[in-house]
C-alpha cells in the first residue's frame, strides 16, 4: 500500500499509557495530560504517540467528527468525494498544527463535522460502516477519529513533540487519555499511532495480544474488519461490540475480556453468578483478550481502565475529588496530583471505571 | 499369624503365553539370565506354575500359600514350613528327602517333583529373594497380580 | 499359466542363537506364522501381517519382523504393490480391502505447518507453575448473553446444551463389533476418567459399557443398529453419521464372522449375519430430509443434549458444513482423508477424501463468513499423531478433535491394516474370544488415559509458549501458524502466512 508501509502488518509494542477524567465533566486544559505522559518518557522511543480528548468541540458536538490523514492529496480528493455522498459535510477544515522540525515529513491532516442525512437507520452502524469503508478502500487515507464532541490527535514522535504539533494545550477536556508507544518495528506512519478510535471510542493501550487471531476472526463474524492490523484496534473493536451492541456493563466486559479462571469460577459461592460466569465464557470464549496488557479506554460517558487476567502490564488508579487517574505508572499521576486521596493497582481482570456524573 | 502376599488369578485377562513360566525359571535359575538358563543350565529348574488351559480359559496357577494347608501337615521331615514373618508357606530343598507327600496333599497341584539333582519337591516361593514375584512382573496382560493381607494389589515400583 | 505367487510382505527372521523355545510365539500368532518342530521354531512369512505381536512378546528378543524387500524390477510406475494387487485380482476377482486410514503420500500439511512462542514483547507463560486452561465446550453458543438488571445481575440467556470437556480430544466413533469390548471398555473408562468424550459408533451400547454412557457420544448411522430410545437417552450427545474419512461415500460392513452372540444383542441384529450400513441414509436423500432427523433426535432426547452431524472431508466440505449447522446441527464433525477404518475398499480409502488441514480451514472460514461459526461446534479428525497436530487443527478453527488410531496405538496396534479379517493379535480389532482376552481394560485404558495426559500437557506447553493460558484463545487464531514450503494457494485455503512474515 503505497505510503503506508507499515499498514500491513501487525506491531506489538510496549507503550505508556494515562488518563485523566473530571467525573462532572468538567473541562480542563491538555497541558495537564501533557506532564503526565511525558513524565514516562522512558516508556516509548519516539515511534508513536497521541491523546484523546473528550468535550473538546461544545459549538459542534452533534455533528460526528472525523478525522482523517492523507498521505497524498488525489487521496483527499476520493475521500471528499464519498464523504459529499454519504453525509452532509457541515464544516471541514485543516487540524491546527503547529510546525515542529523533529515530525518531518508530515500527512495531510484536515477534519469534518458530518451529518448523516437519512434518519432511520442505525447511525451508529453506519459511522461505523463508512470508516471501515475509507480505511479499507481508498489508498493513502485513514480516518483516526470519528466520534462527536471528541477527537483524537497522534502521530509519529515523542509525545511532547506531537502535543506540540496539534497544540494540544489550548484544547479543553473533561476526559483525556494519552498514549506513549515502543513499537518493536521501525513504522513510518502516523496512523499506526495511539489512540486508536472507533465512534466515541478511544483507546490506549500497552500490550500484545496474543490472541489477536482469534479475537478478529471473532469480530469479522459482527462485521468488524481489522483493516490496521494492530492490537488496540481489536480492542476497540471488542469494546464496541460488548457494551454499544450487546449492553454488557463494564464490568461484565472485564470477566468477557479478562475473564476468571474455571478455578475460580467454580469457587464463586453465588450459583446464579457462577452460571452467570459460566455462560459469559461459553459464548464469549472468542473475546477473551489473551496476553499482556493494560488499558484504558474512553467514551463520551466512561473511562475505563482494564487489565489482562494474569496482570502482566502495570496499571495504576487514583482519585482526588473528581478526578480520576488511571496510569502505567503511579509517577504520572503524581506529577499532576501531588496528594491524591486514594492510590490503587487495579487487580487482573477487574475494570476501573470512571462514570461521568454531569451536574444539572 | 500375619497373611501372606498373594498372588490373584485373572483368568479372564490370561492369553495363555505361558511368559509366566519362562521368567519363573529364569528367576530361579544359577545365572539369572534368560537365554543361559535355557540354553546353557543342567538341570534347568523346575517353574513354580501350573499353566492350565482349556478352549479360550486358560490360567496360571502357584501355590497359594493356604492359610490351612495341608501340605505342611503331609511332609514328614518339616521340609515344608510356614515362615512366621510373612506368613508364606516355604519350602527347604535340604531337609526334603523327595517322599511327595506334599505333592499328594495339594489341592491345587501346584507343588511339583524336581528331578533335577536330586529327587525332591518344587513350588513357588514368591520369588523371596528378588521381592516381587517375576510371573507377576513380566505378565504382559496383568493376568496374574501381587496383593497384600488386605487385598491391595502391589506394583512393582512400589517394592 | 503358471500361477504366480504371493510374496511375503515380511520376513519373520529368527536369532537361532537367541530362541530359547519357549514358544510364546508359536502359542500367541492368530495367523499361525509359527510352529514348533521338534527342537526348533519355523516361521511362515508368508502369512505374518506385520502386526508385532510375536516380536513385542519374545522374551529374548530373537524374533524381528522386517520388511521385505522389493520383489519385482525396479519400476517408477509399477511398484511391487500395484502388482501383486492385479495378481490378486486376477486370482479372485473381488474387492481389495484393508483397515486403518489412507497411508499414501499426499502432502501431509501439518508436517508443513510451524508454531510461534512469545520472545521478549510478550511473556510465555509457564504452565508448571501458572493456570493453563484447556476446558473445552461443545455445542453451539448465543451469539450474546442478555443480562437481566434488576437488583442482581441475573442470566436471561438460555444456553444450549453443552458438553464439557477438560481437553480439546476425544475417542472418534469405534464400534463395539468392529472392535472389542475390552477395546471399548478401555476408551470409555480413559474417557469418564480425564474427562471427556468416547463414541460408540454404529454399535449400540453394551450393557457392560453403561457405567461410562455418561461421556459416551451415541452414534445414529445409516444402518441405525442398536439404536432405541434408552440409547439416546444413555449418552451425554448424539452424531448422525454421514460418512467417514476413511470411505467416504461407502456404508459399513461388518462380517457376520465379527457377530457373536454379544454383538448381535447389542446392535439388535441376528446372531452370524453380515451388519451391513448402506451408503446413505435411505430418510436422508437432501438437507431438509437432515434436518428433520436432527430435530427428531433432539426432540426424543427433549433438546437436553447437543446433536451434531458427521461428514467425510470432500471436496464440497465447507458449504455441506454451512448446510448442516443451518439445519440445525449442534456440531459438525469433519473426518479427513487420513481418517480410520476397521474396513474399507482399498482403493476407495486411498483415493477418496480430501486432507483434514485444509477442511477445517475451509470450514471454519466458511461459517464464519456467514456468521453462524457461533452456532456449531467444528470437531476434526482424521489422522491426528501428535498433540502438535492438535494444536495446529485447533489454530486452523477446530474446537475440538477426534483420535482413533492414536487412541489404538494406545491399546497395543500396530498399524498392520488387517482389523477386517478379525484377527487382530492385539486384542482391539477382534470378536475371537482367545483375542479379546489380550486386551486388559485396565491397562487399556491407564495407556489410553496417560496418552490423553501427555499430550494435553504438550498442548499447555505450547500455549504457554505463545502467551496464551486459554485453549479459546488460540481457537481459530491462525497467526499462531505459519507455512513453510507451501504455495500461494494452499497457503491461502489454509488463511496463514508463510514462515518469515511478521504480524
Amino acid at each position: 500500500m503505497g505510503g503506508m508501509p507499515d499498514r500491513d502488518f501487525r506491531v506489538p509494542s510496549g507503550c505508556g499509557i494515562t488518563g485523566i477524567m473530571n467525573r462532572r465533566g468538567r473541562t480542563f486544559s491538555g497541558e495537564v495530560i501533557l506532564s503526565s505522559i511525558c513524565n514516562m518518557l522512558e516508556r516509548g522511543n519516539g515511534l508513536g504517540s497521541g491523546f484523546a480528548a473528550y468535550g473538546i468541540y461544545p459549538e459542534l458536538k452533534e455533528y460526528w467528527c472525523f478525522h482523517i490523514m492523507y498521505q497524498k492529496a488525489p487521496s483527499k480528493d476520493r475521500v471528499e468525494e464519498y464523504l459529499k455522498d454519504h453525509f452532509r459535510v457541515v464544516h471541514h477544515e485543516p487540524i491546527p498544527t503547529k510546525k515542529v522540525r523533529s515530525l518531518e515529513p508530515v500527512p495531510i491532516l484536515w477534519r469534518y463535522f458530518l451529518e448523516v442525512e437519512d434518519g432511520g437507520r442505525d447511525e451508529e452502524d453506519f459511522v461505523v460502516r463508512s470508516v471501515m469503508e475509507i480505511n479499507g478502500d481508498v489508498d493513502g487515507a485513514f480516518v483516526f477519529s470519528s466520534g462527536k464532541n471528541m477527537g483524537i490527535f497522534k502521530g509519529v514522535g515523542d509525545p511532547d513533540a506531537i502535543g506540540e504539533f496539534y497544540r494540544i494545550h489550548e484544547y479543553e477536556a473533561y476526559i483525556w487519555t494519552a498514549h506513549n508507544r515502543f513499537p518493536t518495528n521501525s513504522p513510518g506512519w502516523w496512523g499506526g499511532a495511539h489512540p486508536f478510535g472507533i465512534l466515541d471510542w478511544s483507546v490506549v493501550h500497552n500490550g500484545e495480544i496474543s490472541s489477536y487471531g482469534t479475537n478478529r476472526r471473532y469480530l469479522e463474524n459482527f462485521g468488524y474488519y481489522c483493516t490496521l492490523s494492530t492490537d488496540t484496534e481489536v480492542m476497540a473493536y471488542l469494546f464496541d461490540l460488548l457494551v454499544r451492541r450487546h449492553g454488557l456493563d463494564f464490568e461484565t466486559v472485564g470477566n468477557v475480556l479478562a475473564s476468571p479462571f474455571w478455578s475460580q469460577i467454580e469457587r464463586v459461592e453465588d450459583e446464579g453468578r457462577r452460571r452467570l460466569l459460566k455462560a459469559l465464557r461459553i459464548t464469549y470464549g472468542p473475546a477473551l483478550v489473551n496476553g499482556p496488557f493494560a488499558v484504558i479506554v474512553a467514551n463520551s460517558n466512561y473511562m475505563v481502565g482494564l487489565n489482562d487476567r494474569i496482570k502482566l502490564r502495570p496499571l495504576v488508579a487514583a482519585v482526588k475529588g473528581d478526578f480520576l487517574y488511571i496510569a502505567s505508572e503511579e509517577s504520572a499521576i503524581r506529577v499532576v496530583c501531588r496528594d491524591p486521596e486514594d492510590v490503587w493497582m487495579p487487580k487482573a481482570g477487574e475494570p476501573t471505571v470512571g462514570k461521568l456524573e454531569e451536574d444539572g | 499369624m500375619r497373611k501372606p502376599k498373594r498372588i490373584i488369578i485373572r483368568e479372564e485377562y490370561c492369553m495363555g503365553c505361558r511368559l509366566c513360566e519362562v521368567y519363573c525359571i529364569t528367576q530361579h535359575s544359577k545365572s539369572k539370565d534368560i537365554i543361559k538358563a535355557y540354553r546353557g543350565e543342567e538341570p534347568r529348574p523346575v517353574s513354580g506354575i501350573y499353566f492350565e488351559e482349556k478352549g479360550f480359559v486358560s490360567f496360571a496357577l502357584q501355590c497359594r500359600h493356604c492359610d490351612d494347608a495341608p501340605c505342611l501337615e503331609a511332609c514328614i521331615t518339616g521340609a515344608m514350613y510356614r515362615d512366621e514373618s510373612t506368613g508364606m508357606v516355604l519350602h527347604d530343598r535340604e531337609r526334603c528327602v523327595g517322599c511327595w507327600m506334599c505333592i499328594m496333599a495339594c489341592p491345587y497341584g501346584v507343588v511339583k517333583p524336581d528331578f533335577g539333582e536330586r529327587k525332591v519337591a518344587s513350588k513357588c516361593d514368591l520369588c523371596i529373594e528378588a521381592e516381587f514375584p517375576a510371573c507377576v512382573e513380566h505378565c504382559p496382560n496383568e493376568a496374574i497380580v501381587l496383593v497384600d493381607e488386605e487385598g491391595e494389589r502391589i506394583y512393582k515400583e512400589a517394592v | 499359466m503358471a500361477k504366480a505367487k504371493y510374496r511375503p510382505e515380511f520376513i519373520v527372521q529368527r536369532d537361532d542363537e537367541k530362541c530359547i523355545r519357549c514358544q510364546v510365539c508359536v502359542r500367541m500368532c492368530s495367523n499361525d506364522v509359527h510352529a514348533y518342530y521338534p527342537d526348533t521354531v519355523i516361521s511362515d512369512s508368508f502369512k505374518c501381517v506385520g502386526c508385532h505381536f510375536c516380536e513385542d512378546l519374545c522374551p529374548t528378543g530373537a524374533i524381528a519382523i522386517r520388511r521385505s524387500e522389493p520383489h519385482i524390477k525396479e519400476n517408477y510406475h509399477w511398484s511391487g504393490t500395484d502388482v501383486y494387487n492385479i495378481i490378486k485380482q486376477a486370482d479372485t476377482g473381488g474387492v481389495l480391502l484393508t483397515g486403518m486410514g489412507c497411508d499414501r503420500p499426499y502432502k501431509d500439511y501439518f508436517g508443513h505447518i510451524v508454531l510461534n512462542a512469545s520472545q521478549v514483547t510478550n511473556p510465555s507463560i509457564d504452565p508448571l507453575r501458572e493456570p493453563m486452561e484447556l476446558r473445552t465446550f461443545i455445542g453451539g453458543k448465543p451469539e450474546v448473553v442478555i443480562i437481566g438488571k434488576s437488583s442482581e445481575p441475573e442470566l436471561r440467556t438460555q444456553i444450549p446444551p453443552q458438553l464439557e470437556l477438560e481437553t480439546p480430544i476425544m475417542f472418534s466413533a469405534m464400534s463395539y463389533g468392529s472392535i472389542s469390548l475390552n477395546a471399548c471398555k478401555s476408551l470409555a473408562k480413559a474417557a469418564c476418567d480425564f474427562g471427556t468424550c468416547w463414541n460408540t459408533g454404529e454399535g449400540g451400547l453394551h450393557r457392560d459399557l453403561s457405567p461410562y454412557a455418561h461421556r459416551a457420544i451415541v452414534q445414529v448411522a445409516s444402518g441405525r443398529f442398536g439404536v432405541n430410545k434408552e440409547y439416546l437417552d444413555a449418552g451425554c450427545a448424539v452424531e448422525i453419521k454421514i460418512g467417514q474419512g476413511a470411505k467416504p461415500g461407502i456404508g459399513g460392513h461388518l462380517p457376520g464372522e465379527k457377530v457373536p452372540e454379544e454383538v448381535s444383542r447389542t446392535r439388535m441384529i441376528p446372531e452370524g449375519t453380515d451388519a451391513l450400513s448402506p451408503a446413505p441414509h435411505h430418510d436422508i436423500y437432501s438437507i431438509e430430509d437432515l434436518k428433520q432427523l436432527i430435530f427428531a433426535l433432539k426432540e426424543a432426547t427433549r433438546y437436553e443434549k447437543p446433536v451434531g452431524v458427521k461428514i467425510a472431508a470432500v471436496h464440497n466440505v465447507a458449504p455441506i458444513a454451512s448446510g448442516i449447522v443451518r439445519a440445525g446441527a449442534d456440531f459438525v464433525v469433519i473426518d479427513g482423508i487420513r481418517g480410520g477404518t476397521g474396513a474399507a475398499p482399498t482403493l476407495i480409502r486411498n483415493n477418496v477424501g480430501i486432507p483434514i488441514e485444509l477442511a477445517i480451514a475451509v470450514v471454519d472460514s466458511r461459517l464464519r463468513e456467514e456468521g453462524i461459526r457461533n452456532r456449531a461446534s467444528i470437531i476434526a479428525a482424521g489422522g491426528f499423531r501428535s498433540s502438535a497436530d492438535v494444536v495446529k487443527a485447533i489454530a486452523l478453527g477446530a474446537d475440538a478433535v477426534y483420535i482413533g488410531t492414536a487412541a489404538l496405538i494406545a491399546l497395543g496396534c500396530h498399524l498392520c491394516q488387517r482389523c477386517y479379517t478379525g484377527k487382530c493379535n492385539w486384542g482391539i480389532a477382534t470378536q475371537d474370544p482367545y483375542l479379546t482376552k489380550r486386551l486388559n481394560p485396565e491397562i487399556g485404558a491407564r495407556r489410553a488415559y496417560n496418552l490423553l495426559r501427555a499430550w494435553s500437557l504438550e498442548i499447555k506447553e505450547m500455549l504457554g509458549g505463545m502467551g496464551i493460558n486459554a485453549i479459546e484463545s488460540l481457537r481459530g487464531n491462525r497467526e499462531q501458524l505459519r507455512g513453510v514450503g507451501l504455495n500461494e494457494v494452499e497457503l491461502e485455503l489454509l488463511g496463514i502466512k508463510h514462515a518469515g512474515e511478521a504480524w
